[in-house]
């Protein structure tokens, strides 16, 4: 996913002011304002300090700015999506301290000292996380773009499960531990949308790793 | 979203000061908040910030019962061992709410005093009363499939979102609160919501500044605990109809009976009228379609949410049906 320097990329050419100022007139321009997300007034921002895959930052932003454009426009990391951008498609999901929460409906200031790991800090295209490697293996994408989402949160849901944490699927709530079949792993992925529908390969991919199979 | 500013609050007392000065509001987990805000629904010009104080203990209470502090997520109320244990009803309503995501970062305090999911309520195009008094309401005369049969008023036919709620409602939670000024009070869950939605913009009973710190479970009642949810799809979806309910039976015998809806009302609906026809009532199906029917007297569709009011009555019938299932019988 690393934009090579000598090709044109989407995100390249959003992400520059000179490009944009090219395109002033044509029909990409369009697409701007959904993509710069409303969190350009740093000026006079409050501090925020956000451990982010394990290196600090130091910000100041607007008390507006959500812990997703935090991510993406303040320190560049797109892997995160913005779908919905209201808590229902999932595509924004990261760990915070190790659990998953939806990053689109948190605002980054409250997350001061917190340890975020977003995609780009569960495996790089060198050392894949099992997860990335077993939606490979599974093609558990079409698009592609809720697999970031899907695999941070299947990794949070993992975590919860080992945890013995239930979900609304798990029949026995007393069990110490819900085996993740796959009714389970579908109702624990519920708060992650796939509109390509790659749910069974999604699902397949998740129960490789939960059962040890895979990394 | 509109501007505004930020504290982190040192303490209780503290915050509910500052949450009572005029466009002041609290956050906690901010799941709901932060949504109305994105749509200018909700445009606080001042934020609170709780979710760091100590609120997030569950404790054995003296009596038997559970403490749990406001600030306990729902994904960590619905896993405590006491809370699946003894009131399973509970651990199941959260479970069958919202997304694990959702549920990993929403709070207790902020769940019971989350706002309708009216879709004219979110679209500040249209009239609603409960956003804007006085405005009219929309639901009325519009499309109003997931709307409320009883307790709603011509003002507003809005209902309360809540799964947790009606748990709660169900085991007669009461709620610790934190007042801006003055020593801390307990308030029943049942009265934390007005009773009929005549002034739909006020929701509780609570006043400006006042902190929601914890809720207390009584001991668990005697009987048997279901929470049986109705919606449009399998899982991450809010509940058309719900039902929390506790059957305290011996052989054919009803000793008593709690019965509280979800999906209905402005409020987690506590449905006395059935319980009254449960109590003493035979352990058999005729008590049961008896029940329903009370549940729902009085009853009234607009359209489109019409079918709410036999779904009720089946899901209320069903679920004290499986009570005597469990018990050997039908």
């Amino acid at each position: 996913m690393t934009d090579s320097k000598n090709q044109v990329t989407r995100r390249g050419v959003l992400g520059t002011g000179a490009a944009l100022t090219a395109l002033a007139g044509t029909g990409v321009l369009a697409r701007t304002p959904a993509m710069a997300a409303p969190s350009a007034a740093t000026a006079g921002g409050l501090p925020v300090d956000l451990i982010v895959n394990g290196t600090r930052h130091q910000l100041s932003l607007d008390p507006r700015t959500t812990l997703l454009d935090a991510l993406r426009d303040h320190l560049h990391l797109t892997g995160s999506k913005k779908g919905c951008d209201h808590g229902q498609c999932g595509t924004c999901t990261v760990l915070i301290n190790g659990v998953r929460k939806n990053s689109c409906l948190s605002l980054a200031i409250m997350r001061t000292g917190d340890e975020i790991t977003t995609i780009e800090g569960l495996g790089t295209p060198e050392n894949l996380h099992p997860l990335q490697a077993a939606f490979i293996k599974h093609d558990g994408f079409q698009c592609g773009f809720c697999t970031p989402g899907q695999i941070c949160s299947a990794a949070g849901m993992i975590a919860e499960a080992k945890k013995g944490m239930p979900s609304a699927a798990t029949e026995d709530l007393s069990a110490q531990q819900a085996a993740l079949g796959p009714a389970e792993i579908r109702e624990r992925m519920s708060g992650n949308i796939c509109r390509c529908a790659a749910y069974p390969n999604i699902v397949a991919a998740i129960r490789d790793v939960s059962e040890g199979h895979t990394g | 979203m509109r501007e505004f500013t930020y504290e982190r609050a040192a303490d209780a007392k503290s915050a509910a000061l500052a949450a009572s000065r005029p466009g002041a509001k609290l956050i906690a987990g901010g799941t709901n908040l932060l949504d109305l805000m994105k749509v200018d629904v909700e445009t606080p010009t001042h934020l609170v910030d709780i979710s760091r104080l100590p609120m997030a203990e569950i404790a054995d209470a003296n009596d038997g019962g559970l403490r749990i502090g406001a600030g306990v997520t729902n994904a960590d109320l619905a896993a405590d061992r006491r809370v699946r244990e003894r009131y399973p009803m509970l651990s199941r309503a959260l479970l069958n709410g919202a997304s694990a995501q959702l549920r990993n970062q929403a709070t207790t305090g902020g769940n019971l005093l989350q706002r309708t999911r009216c879709y004219y309520f979110y679209d500040t195009s249209k009239p609603c009363n409960k956003r804007a008094p006085g405005s009219g309401c929309s639901a009325l005369e519009g499309i109003n499939r997931i709307h409320a049969v009883l307790g709603a008023t011509d003002a507003c036919i809005a209902v309360h979102p809540s799964d947790m709620a009606v748990a709660m409602t169900a085991l007669d939670a009461m709620v610790e609160v934190q007042p801006s000024s003055g020593e801390p009070r307990t308030v029943a869950l049942a009265d934390l919501y007005r009773p009929v939605n005549d002034k739909p913009e006020m929701e509780t009973t609570l006043s400006a500044g006042d902190l929601i710190t914890g809720v207390t479970l009584p001991p668990p009642p005697p009987g048997l605990q279901v929470y049986r949810k109705v919606r449009d799809r399998a899982s991450f979806s809010f509940a058309l109809v719900s039902v929390a309910a506790v059957v305290d039976a011996e052989g054919d015998h009803i000793r008593g009976a709690r019965v509280a809806l979800g999906g209905v009302a402005h409020r987690p609906w506590r449905a006395a009228e059935a319980e009254k026809a449960l109590a003493g009532a035979r352990n058999e199906a005729a008590s049961f379609a008896q029940a329903a029917e009370a549940a729902t007297a009085g009853a009234r569709g607009h359209g489109h949410n019409d079918f709410k009011i036999p779904l009720a009555k089946r899901i209320v019938a069903r679920a004290l049906s499986d009570f005597a299932s469990k018990m050997g019988k039908g």
